[in-house]
């Protein structure tokens, strides 16, 4: 039973970043309908600056600097490449996006080198004692953490004018259009949220107690791995990232526990696919319907 | 507008060097076939073209002076230029209260946003009343209520509708025609765009007739109507010979049905 609870809380804090991870994915979905797949090469530009700055600059401002710079580096990749590219089709968007996650990753590996940096120094490998219950510290404090910006981010979307311009682009970009709204904000925020999203989760995934993986391609490979929580709660679906996340975290805790460590990783797909047969457009996604 | 061009990639051309004043003083209709260029002249002026794949290749549009053809669809809203596209395109999985938000984002402050939501509601009250539902449940004629009401809460000078009347039924079409005049009444400048020529005529008080990218005929919507041409390619005849025949044909159909009903009863 006490494993079962560790296990619980250690899933669904791994559930609550892939969560933060996946949201990016769905909001620039929505807003521009390309896959963004560089999402993993801006949870490394926020946690190299991290990696560089906390020395010098104490843990807790080189965070809120990594934080942004991943939300200025996304503004930036829209708005330099994609922006620019007008008459690209979305496919041709996310194959562009491919390209500058293998610069952006390449460069940040070479410039860390052979140590692989966790960052996690106020909370990482301090477990936490609750009688027999021993919980990662970095997983408690995601779960909060992740807790609170996915509220957040879910009231705005729902409630705040940029909500509003958001959803209507994303059901209708002509009558949204027509409405005044600035499609071009629209899009460049969508990108900055996402990016200060990737900013805040790799905080946590590079460090030893969520996997072992340190700054550079283990942490890069781990952001991947929202990506199938994105898809599996429904590209174009804010509940559904949210879930999605929290079923990867769960689904990669348990399997790792109950069958092996490294099984965990293709679990995390099998559940994809699982959800993909029955529902192919994700457990909340739209379905595409069209008229004959 | 003075001789506006536009294409659709290389080879369509859909307008040819149009001129078309809109009058202060009253509704103007601009009626045609389908394919005569209605919905990209509304596309030009509200500057979506772009979204279609299409270019203003010749010519300019003025709002007051100010040459508006070369501006992004966000700014056009805020000079007091709005369109209804073809079709309603409500945001169906938003609610009803979510979509005038929505057309409010375009309103130059929030003073002007109440005011719009306060006038939207007295000519549509229906839309007060079903604030919480989402759109896409709403029938045909209230959605296209919401359409013209989301497109006035950015407090519009003039407002593009593109066929209104499309898919509904008569009663509704006539509700729209009602509440188009009343608009204008208020202040607004109307262009309507329509296939419908007998409700456009109606409601407007001058017209063009668009023929494959030219203006064929303009002029006094009731000078219009009673021409022999507009008769003959959009009235299907006399005006009034039009509503008796829909009578007549309603009446044969009721017939008709009355006999299938008796011989699978029989």
């Amino acid at each position: 039973m006490t494993t079962f609870v560790q296990l619980l809380v250690n899933g669904l804090g791994k559930g609550a970043v892939y969560a933060l991870l996946a949201l990016g994915f769905v909001v620039i979905f929505k807003a521009t309908e390309v896959v963004n797949f560089a999402h993993g090469s801006l949870v490394l530009v926020g946690g190299y600056l991290v990696y560089e700055l906390k020395d010098a600059l104490g843990w807790p401002t080189a965070a809120v600097v990594g934080v942004l710079a991943a939300a200025l580096a996304g503004l930036l990749i829209e708005r330099a490449l994609l922006a620019n590219a007008t008459s690209a089709d979305h496919n041709g968007l996310a194959l562009l996006t491919i390209g500058i996650d293998v610069i952006i990753t390449e460069e940040i590996v070479r410039r860390v080198g052979a140590d692989i940096p966790f960052i996690g120094d106020p909370y990482d490998a301090q477990p936490i004692q609750l009688g027999a219950v021993t919980v990662f510290r970095t997983q408690a404090i995601a779960l909060v953490v992740g807790a609170v910006l996915i509220a957040a981010f879910l009231l705005a979307f729902r409630y705040s004018s940029w909500g509003v311009a958001m959803r209507a682009q994303a059901e209708n970009r002509e009558a949204a259009a027509l409405m005044g709204i600035r499609s071009s904000r629209v899009t460049a925020t969508a990108w900055l949220v996402a990016g200060a999203l990737a900013g805040v989760a790799v905080l946590f995934i590079a460090t030893q107690d969520f996997s072992g993986a340190g700054l550079g391609r283990g942490t890069h490979a781990i952001a991947l791995v929202a990506f199938p929580a994105a898809i599996l709660g429904g590209l174009d679906s804010t509940a559904g990232a949210v879930v999605g996340g929290i079923v990867v975290g769960l689904t990669e805790a348990l399997s790792a526990q109950y069958i092996s460590f490294e099984f965990s990783k293709s679990a995390v797909f099998l559940v994809m696919l699982v959800v993909l047969v029955v529902r192919p457009s994700g457990l909340f996604g739209t379905k595409e319907l069209s008229r004959v | 507008m003075r001789g506006l061009s536009v294409r659709y990639g290389r080879s369509v051309l859909a307008l040819d060097g149009i001129d078309v004043e809109v009058p202060d003083d009253g509704v103007l209709a601009v009626l045609g076939g389908n394919g005569a260029g209605k919905s990209t002249l509304l596309r030009a002026v509200s500057g979506t073209l772009k979204l279609h794949r299409g270019a203003i290749t010749a010519g300019e549009i003025r709002v007051d002076g100010e040459r508006i053809d070369r501006l992004d669809p966000a700014v056009v809203v805020r000079r007091g230029v709005v369109a209804v596209p073809e079709g309603r395109q409500v945001f169906a999985r938003m609610t009803v209260e979510e979509n005038l938000r929505a057309g409010g984002l375009g309103a130059r402050s929030a003073a002007d946003r109440a005011a719009a939501r306060r006038r939207v509601h007295d000519l549509f009250p229906v839309l007060a009343e079903r604030a919480a539902q989402r759109a896409g449940l709403l029938s045909g004629g209230e959605q296209q209520m919401l359409a013209i009401g989301r497109a006035l809460m950015s407090g519009p000078r003039l407002l593009l509708l593109d066929e209104p009347s499309l898919g509904l039924a008569p009663q509704m079409v006539g509700r729209i025609g009602g509440i188009i005049r009343e608009i204008h009444a208020q202040g607004t400048v109307v262009v309507l765009v329509e296939q419908n020529a007998t409700m456009a005529l109606r409601v407007a008080d001058h017209a063009a007739v668009l023929e494959v990218g030219r203006i064929a005929l303009s002029g006094p919507a009731d000078e219009l109507a009673a021409s022999d041409d507009v008769q003959r390619l959009y009235l299907g005849g006399h005006a009034e010979s039009q509503a008796q025949a829909e009578t007549e044909a309603a009446a044969a159909q009721a017939q008709r049905r009355g006999r299938t009903l008796s011989r699978w009863v029989g």
